[in-house]
């Protein structure tokens, strides 16, 4: 196979500058509205927490004063990103491959949930597996062998070796 | 300057377990700089769990050697694969990677590797020399001058960041207001913790670092992964540099080191900006410019040894001042923190050890990644060809792990998973988790100096600008925050003068 670049084959003698911006695109105006909305409310929630919590005085300050004082700039700011930042082209946008990413947190999730319940064998060998054959696009025997290599490894040094807590069932 | 306590440093350098961990530091962090996705600053907040249990020098020499290893490391994918290993190594790409093209790949890693180290131990001799100097001279800060140093720090690093500095501010307010979860250490109340039992006494800084920097990078990689196409590497030969090269070297080695050092020194400062500093200079005193991006020695000379340098002078801040300059600053501040060291101007008194027998483990670290990026680069250009699909479940499953160990609590590896979606939600909307985790170090130290500043002046905020040394670095934060505005406005001014002009 020849080898190439995303932007196309190279020949060897060719040695102009590569560009080395290949990031998807910007996320778009409605992906800054909705992060600065998220903004916006964690500064107003935690506005409101912190007065609850008793501002005092300069001279005396409460336990709410400067969560309250940070918590204003978080609002001010998200504001202000609400208005300035609505043409501003940052972050990327979710693209099909990002499905990758929110099933690798579905599968971490699920680790946190059976670690206590059952140890971290299964759930390590299954994670590995999911994360090699469907997330990496490993070979099924590549992916089997893997994941239990792995496991195995893992026994070894936090269990067997370190003699950590992590709860296991061997 | 007494010299004492420099050569005692090189006897606990030369103790065989600090040896052996500055070894094991250093070629993790090649490695980690050779594999493209995991940072240095990633790399860090996974392995922090492992520094629990070892004493704090070697700890600290270990952590070091994993953040200068990984600038020597990034170099190797920038000139073989055009992929930046590290954020310091992008401008590398250009005269590195055309270098390679034309078959001499060697050279650049050899070069790259030489005006590291030369980069390095420069830094590191002004290192020995400066830093008890800035220690002396903050042993007078009090409370005011801390806040003020704190929330410069803090803006500095936001605003230098790429991207929105809008969003990289409010993240570092986000850190600022985690970091008042918990019981208040002034008057004992409860905040934010809602009755959760574990967030009484706070939420610990390990969990949120490994969420934020390394999970939140691995599953951002797991994305990025399907759309960049993988290069083969060329072929690496005869690192050994020509004589011609070398000479044509010399001057950008020495521009490198010094603006290195000096860009290394402030907040927000750092190996990137110095490499990419160092690439401008070489081109701006480069009799023939166009030759860069076409395979010049010096392009890739001057910001390999500006990178190296900063790596290393950004240190001063942290272990003088107790400020850390930037994100992989603030883990190893969270690592010393971990140890029960509070780093400040003290250390180079209370804890001489530690000081010079971190600094001087990097010339032993210098040394031995030398030897590994010229003898042995071959070794590491092999390493590229591990699959990233096998190595990602390996890292996600250390970080679990490892969180688990830190308290043995469930809990923690929860919040990993939690910071780690944030981590990688925070990226896809444009905020960066750098901000955020050095104002959550900072917190607290802001906090609570500036309660204690104000019970100091009976309330009175000015005087917080009234002294001196607060008094001007308020007005430095003053600038920071304005100049943005200021230069939008005379850009726009000279836009317009440019129309009537025409």
């Amino acid at each position: 196979m020849k080898a190439r670049t995303p932007w196309g084959p190279t020949s060897p003698d060719d040695t102009t500058p590569v560009p080395i911006d290949d990031s998807p695109p910007a996320a778009g105006g409605v992906a800054n509205a909705a992060s600065s909305v998220v903004a916006l409310a964690i500064g107003v929630a935690g506005i409101g927490l912190s007065l609850a919590l008793g501002v005092g005085e300069l001279s005396e300050p409460g336990p709410g004063l400067w969560p309250l004082g940070v918590s204003v700039a978080i609002a001010a700011l998200a504001i202000a990103q609400l208005v300035v930042g609505r043409w501003g082209g940052d972050g990327e946008t979710f693209s099909h491959a990002s499905w990758m990413a929110a099933a690798g947190a579905v599968t971490l999730v699920a680790y946190v949930a059976l670690l206590p319940v059952i140890g971290f064998e299964i759930p390590s060998a299954l994670l590995a597996f999911v994360w090699m054959r469907f997330l990496g696009h490993e070979r099924s025997l590549v992916a089997i062998l893997g994941s239990l290599a792995i496991v195995a490894g893992f026994y070894v040094v936090f269990v067997v070796a370190l003699g950590t807590s992590i709860p296991h069932l061997f | 300057m007494d010299f004492q306590p420099v050569l005692d440093g090189f006897a606990t350098v030369f103790e065989p377990i600090n040896l052996l961990y500055c070894l094991i530091g250093v070629v993790i962090g090649m490695l980690v700089g050779v594999l493209p996705g995991l940072g240095p600053a990633a790399t860090i907040a996974i392995l922090l769990p492992l520094t629990y249990g070892i004493d704090s020098v070697t700890a600290i020499i270990m952590l070091a050697g994993i953040f200068y290893g990984a600038q020597y490391g990034g170099t190797i994918t920038s000139v073989l694969l055009r992929l930046p290993g590290e954020a310091s190594s992008v401008v590398t790409v250009f005269d590195g990677y055309a270098l390679a093209k034309r078959g001499r790949a060697g050279t650049a890693l050899g070069i790259a590797a030489i005006g590291s180290f030369i980069g390095g131990t420069v830094s590191i001799i002004g290192l020995t020399f400066f830093a008890p100097l800035v220690a002396g001279w903050a042993l007078r800060f009090g409370p005011a001058e801390y806040a003020a140093l704190a929330l410069l720090g803090i803006l500095l690093v936001a605003t230098i960041s790429n991207g929105s500095k809008i969003k990289a501010i409010i993240a570092a307010a986000v850190g600022l207001l985690l970091a008042t979860v918990g019981r208040d250490p002034f008057t004992g109340t409860e905040r934010f913790t809602f009755d959760v039992l574990q967030l009484a006494d706070g939420l610990d800084f390990v969990p949120i670092a490994m969420g934020l920097f390394g999970l939140g990078e691995i599953l951002y990689s797991l994305e990025e992964r399907h759309r960049a196409e993988t290069i083969a590497p060329a072929a690496v030969a005869d690192v050994w540099p020509k004589r011609a090269d070398l000479r044509r070297s010399s001057g950008a080695f020495a521009r490198g080191s010094v603006l290195g050092f000096l860009l290394g020194l402030l907040p927000g400062g750092g190996a990137t900006i110095s490499s990419m500093a160092g690439y401008a200079v070489e081109k701006k005193v480069s009799k023939d410019p166009s030759r860069f991006g076409h395979g010049a020695v010096e392009g890739v000379a001057g910001p390999e040894t500006a990178n190296n340098a900063a790596a290393t002078s950004s240190f001063i801040p942290l272990l003088t001042l107790g400020i850390p300059a930037n994100a992989t600053m603030a883990l190893m501040f969270g690592a010393l923190l971990i140890q029960g060291i509070t780093p400040g101007p003290q250390l180079v008194d209370q804890e001489p050890e530690l000081f010079w027998g971190v600094i001087n483990s990097m010339c032993v670290g210098n040394a031995l990644l030398l030897i590994m990026s010229l003898p042995l680069v071959g070794l590491f250009v092999r390493v590229l060809r591990v699959r990233a699909a096998i190595l990602a479940p390996i890292t996600a499953l250390i970080t679990l792990v490892g969180a688990y160990t830190i308290n043995n609590s469930v809990f923690d590896v929860g919040l990993v998973v939690a910071f780690g979606v944030v981590g990688y939600l925070m990226k896809k909307f444009g905020f960066e988790p750098g901000p955020l985790v050095l104002a959550f170090v900072l917190g607290a130290l802001l906090e609570s100096s500036i309660r204690r500043g104000l019970l100091l002046f009976d309330g009175d905020p000015t005087g917080f600008v009234t002294r001196p040394i607060s008094g001007a670095l308020i007005a430095l934060v003053v600038i920071v925050i304005a100049l943005p505005a200021i230069r939008k406005v005379v850009s726009r001014v000279r836009s317009r003068e440019e129309v009537t002009t025409r």
